[in-house]
């Protein structure tokens, strides 16, 4: 199994689990099993079955739009990061 | 010494100074409070403590002629030992004190008095780090820092980097206080609602750290007022609340070759990044397209644990110190990412992007200094 991190903006849509441990061998396999548990966090996610241009996605420290994007091969015990922008700051 | 295989040398002041005129590279390897008291002019310091892992970096060549000394010569005797089973050939100590140098008419360079004895009383536990020092201090009291924001982040960025003898620190910021911000923007107090933010806020720094002088720009940061409220400061604070305004200071801050040491907050998560321009990725390396609201919303509607700001702000101006000092690696390249309800730290890497229109190829060879990319575009 890996583990999904979910960021505190998207965890309505996991019922308030800051993780969730899915299975696959690639991000896209992985991701398929997340939603499969979460179906609202798919259109949050990806858009048109591509990865959202407004999440990063990475495979434990590694941005996999510099790797193979959804085809990104996963290991057992890897960690993939979910992460949008914050805004939140001064006020 | 033992004198049946070949070492270092030992040699008297009078001789060091000959060779030192032949030469020979002049390695210092006291303690960095005894080389603020006066050192050999040309010499490079190199504490005793670092001797053996620094040197391949500042004498890569093995057969350069070195001249170590201390103040007495037994450092430097160690020293030289040192080397010489490192493979360096040619170590000489001077087994003399410094006083004979002097004496000699080696050339000397007295202390520079950077510092005031006010200003080394205050900023005395800062003086005694190696990586400050009195120089450090200087960088500091010299430095000029911006604050986008004198709220959740700015609030505690600023009260430690005034504490810190940090000269100038301006505030952009058009707001007034109100109640709901007293949970954590802890420049502020409840005398003080109403108030313009900025008021405010130098009236803390000025009973903190009189030294520091306050400027205030009572305006919101826009693509208009951007390149000229950046133009005048070292580093830049980037605490806003909204995305228009980080692409907006962004592409300014890129332009300008101004570091930006970012920082955000929601809830229990932060967030925390510097942006080097041209060095390391920039904001539209790591999100290069703005997201809709829904996913991004205000403390004002989301909200934001007190302490959190304090924890993030705290990352914040450690960076801003650093980058002034010239010391230590900063979070160029990298995101570090805290859950304060786990209590964990993450960490991602974060690429330049050559397609980046802020900075990515042929844009820092394109626009000229001062000139900013369009926002937006």
């Amino acid at each position: 199994m890996s583990t999904v991190r979910i960021p505190p903006v998207l965890r309505e849509n996991t019922g308030g689990s800051r993780s969730v441990d899915v299975s696959g061998s690639t991000v896209a396999e992985a991701l398929d099993d997340l939603f499969a548990r979460h179906p609202a966090l798919r259109d949050r996610v990806t858009e048109d079955g591509e990865l959202s241009r407004f999440i990063n996605v990475y495979v434990n420290d590694r941005d996999v739009r510099y790797r193979d994007g959804l085809a990104t091969a996963i290991a057992a015990d890897d960690t993939i990061i979910l992460l949008p922008a914050m805004a939140g700051g001064a006020r | 010494m033992n004198h049946d295989h070949p070492t270092f040398r030992e040699v008297n002041a009078a001789e060091a100074l000959a060779l030192s005129r032949e030469g020979y590279r002049v390695i210092d390897v006291r303690e960095q409070s005894e080389w603020d008291a006066g050192h050999i002019a040309d010499a490079t310091l190199l504490p005793l403590a670092d001797v053996t892992s620094r040197i391949a970096e500042v004498v890569p060549e093995k057969d350069t002629p070195l001249l170590l000394h201390c103040a007495v010569g037994g450092r430097s005797a160690r020293a030289a030992g040192w080397l010489f089973e490192l493979g360096y050939t040619d170590v000489v100590s001077m087994k003399a004190p410094l006083s004979h140098w002097k004496e000699q008419g080696g050339t000397w360079e007295e202390p520079k008095q950077l510092l005031t004895p006010a200003q080394l009383r205050r900023y005395s536990r800062h003086v005694l780090i190696p990586e400050v020092g009195q120089e450090g201090q200087r960088n500091l009291l010299d430095a000029k820092v911006l604050l986008i924001g004198a709220g959740g982040l700015g609030s505690p960025i600023a009260l430690y980097l005034a504490a810190s003898g940090v000269g100038t620190i301006g505030f952009v910021d058009d707001d007034v206080v109100d109640e709901s911000n007293l949970q954590r923007q802890v420049l502020h107090g409840v005398d003080r609602i109403g108030m313009l933010k900025v008021d405010s806020a130098e009236i803390t720094i000025r009973g903190l750290n009189p030294e520091t002088t306050v400027v205030k720009h009572v305006e919101r940061l826009d693509a208009g007022n951007v390149e000229r409220l950046i133009g005048g400061y070292d580093v830049i604070v980037d605490g806003t609340d909204n995305f228009d305004t980080r692409y907006v200071l962004n592409d300014a801050a890129v332009a300008a070759r101004k570091p930006v040491v970012h920082g955000s907050i929601y809830r229990w998560d932060g967030q925390v990044t510097t942006f080097m321009p041209f060095e390391g990725p920039c904001y539209r390396c790591m999100y290069p397209t703005q997201p809709p609201d829904e996913l991004a919303p205000a403390c004002s509607v989301a909200g934001v644990l007190g302490v959190l700001p304090g924890i993030v702000g705290m990352l914040q101006a450690n960076e801003v110190l650093k980058l002034l000092l010239g010391v230590g690696e900063t979070l160029s390249g990298r995101l570090l990412m805290l859950d304060a309800l786990g209590t964990t730290f993450d960490e991602v890497r974060i690429w330049r992007d050559p397609a980046c229109p802020a900075c990515g190829e042929g844009v820092a060879q394109a626009v000229e200094p001062g000139a900013r990319v369009a926002a937006g575009a």
